[in-house]
């Protein structure tokens, strides 16, 4: 595939919300370990809600539909989980603006803007073991293979986001519920890097359907 | 899981409805899932508004009344509500004076209170936002979230709550509120899980002779697991880190709130609270006031969090002033 268009764009976000709703147990076991147990729970009503809203939408207008993603993510999630992935989507549709389709540079750019504003909302860094360990290393890697299409990118970006998710499970969490554990939160996988893997499989699952 | 409910997912709505039953003269509930005081918005009066996640009744539905909270947004259980939520309260109460957000500190909870403020402002309210950060079992460092938001929250509520209702202004209720935070110390234990009920098992696991040391208020695992105490060594695992941090010295005057997290009895509380007044009269603390009881719990969890907030004439005052809610009630 060459652009990433709209279609693809419904196509990504039903196949994160199907991911989402087979492993709600496995992310809620995971926040029971080091956080208060409600990942699964929380995403998996998100995006129950974002399918809803998607059947309202014709979702070719690509930048709308992920402005409306956002919008969804903010007023069902709740927790930082809503916030921040809301942040994701609607800095996501900013960047985008009123494209129909994305080249590899412009879905670069699109997922790095969503970055930036998980960062911005969270205020968290590199090693603080969480979502942002797995989502920057993904777009990184998308950027770094994207010359090669965006398969390949996304190819690169999934594989990423996994290795950071892995990489950050020895670690002691510095931000978020996790970190009032202290060194408890040490070897325990981060459910927020968890689904931002999933996040990144869904992505690169979706546009290889297409 | 046991518990008297119909459907996990109907808890938070149902106990709403169940409030607006029995309170109808003290508040209303509008959507979505907002407790709002029943004669918001009162005109020239600073508005307050509270909310966080549901599973620690009566906070913060309990407090809404005259004297304390205008409006409380109840999320999930222990989940943060959303933006929606706090924008919805600070429109319903906004006299026309400001809006005072008291958020406990967690990342959700700091995240969607943002996002709510910023949205107010832009339809031309005046907001302002103080974040209670009062246990110390956490450590206050840029290596955590910052300390949680437990039982001060409750105090804040009051003392901002009654100075609302005198008429103060938004600057001097929220200096009001930032001065309980700089002023009040926590910490919790548990005994025993609680179960969320849309997860239907346990938080965590512990066993008979086990304890939870320096727990927040979402049943998540504490600083540290140790062996089953007597209460009063428990007590004193609870006060000495709350003395030594603000510090407590001789010869203030403290307000004291022993707290139940849900599933601990008044008679166990009054045993923490012997041991309580023993080791403030040891230090040369005289308490004031005091508060016994379960205001901010966790579910069905058993355990107890002690909070001490160091009164002046102004607190004290404040403190006194009449309040009429579900939860707390005097002078009226």
């Amino acid at each position: 595939m060459s652009e990433f268009d709209g279609a693809a764009f419904v196509r990504f976000v039903t196949t994160f919300a199907d991911r989402l709703h087979e492993r709600r147990e496995e992310l809620t076991e995971l926040d029971s370990a080091i956080g208060d147990a409600d990942h699964g729970i929380n995403m998996d009503r998100g995006f129950t809600a974002v399918r809803a809203k998607l059947a309202d939408l014709d979702g070719t207008d690509l930048g709308p539909t992920a402005k409306a993603v956002g919008m969804t993510l903010i007023s069902t999630v709740g927790g930082a989980s809503g916030p921040l992935y809301g942040t994701f989507f609607l800095r996501m549709a900013t960047s985008i603006g009123d494209r129909s389709a994305l080249d590899p540079a412009e879905l670069g750019a699109a997922l790095r803007a969503g970055l930036e504003g998980v960062i911005h909302r969270g205020k968290a860094t590199n090693d603080d073991k969480t979502m942002v360990d797995a989502m920057a290393p993904a777009v990184d890697a998308f950027e770094a293979s994207a010359g090669g299409g965006i398969s390949a990118g996304l190819e690169a970006a999934a594989t990423a986001a996994a290795a950071g998710r892995d990489r950050i499970t020895p670690l002691v969490a510095r931000k978020g519920r996790a970190s009032y554990l202290g060194e408890r939160s040490a070897d325990h996988q981060d459910p927020g890097a968890t689904s931002t893997t999933i996040l990144f499989e869904s992505l690169r699952d979706a546009v290889a359907e297409g | 899981m046991k518990k008297l409910i119909n459907a996990p997912d109907a808890v938070v709505s149902e106990a709403l409805a169940g409030m607006a039953a029995a309170h109808g003269d003290l508040l209303r509930v509008i959507e979505p899932n907002v407790v709002v005081r029943a004669d918001a918005p009162r005109l020239g009066k600073v508005g307050i508004i509270s909310g966080g996640g549901s599973g620690h009744e009566p906070m913060h539905g309990g407090f809404v009344g005259r004297g304390m909270l205008d409006a409380a947004c109840a999320g999930d259980v222990f989940t943060s509500p959303v933006p929606d939520q706090m924008l919805a309260a600070t429109k319903a109460v906004d006299g026309g004076e400001g809006v005072l957000h008291i958020v406990k500190n967690y990342t959700g909870d700091i995240m969607n209170f943002e996002l709510a403020a910023e949205l107010a402002q832009e339809e031309g309210i005046k907001v302002t936002s103080v974040v209670i950060a009062d246990d110390v079992a956490v450590q206050d460092s840029l290596y955590t979230a910052g300390r949680r938001g437990v039982g001060g929250t409750v105090l804040a509520e009051k003392i901002a709550g009654a100075a609302a209702e005198e008429g103060q202004d938004l600057a001097t209720v929220t200096a009001l509120a930032a001065r309980v935070q700089d002023s009040v110390r926590s910490m919790g234990m548990a005994l025993t899980s609680c179960t969320v009920p849309a997860a239907g098992k346990p938080t965590f696991e512990i066993g008979d002779d086990e304890m939870e040391i320096g727990v927040g208020i979402h049943g998540e695992p504490g600083r540290e697991r140790r062996a089953l105490a007597s209460a009063d060594e428990i007590t004193e695992a609870l006060m000495t880190p709350i003395l030594d941090d603000l510090p407590f010295s001789s010869g203030d005057r403290v307000l004291a709130f022993v707290n139940g997290m849900g599933g601990t009895p008044l008679i166990e509380l009054y045993v923490i609270y012997n041991k309580v007044a023993q080791m403030c009269a040891d230090r040369g603390l005289k308490i004031d006031r005091n508060l016994i009881g379960s205001y901010i719990t966790s579910l069905e969890m058993a355990g107890t969090s002690i909070t001490l907030l160091k009164l002046d004439d102004e607190f004290t005052r404040f403190w006194d002033a009449p309040v009429h809610t579900p939860a707390l009630r005097w002078g009226v």
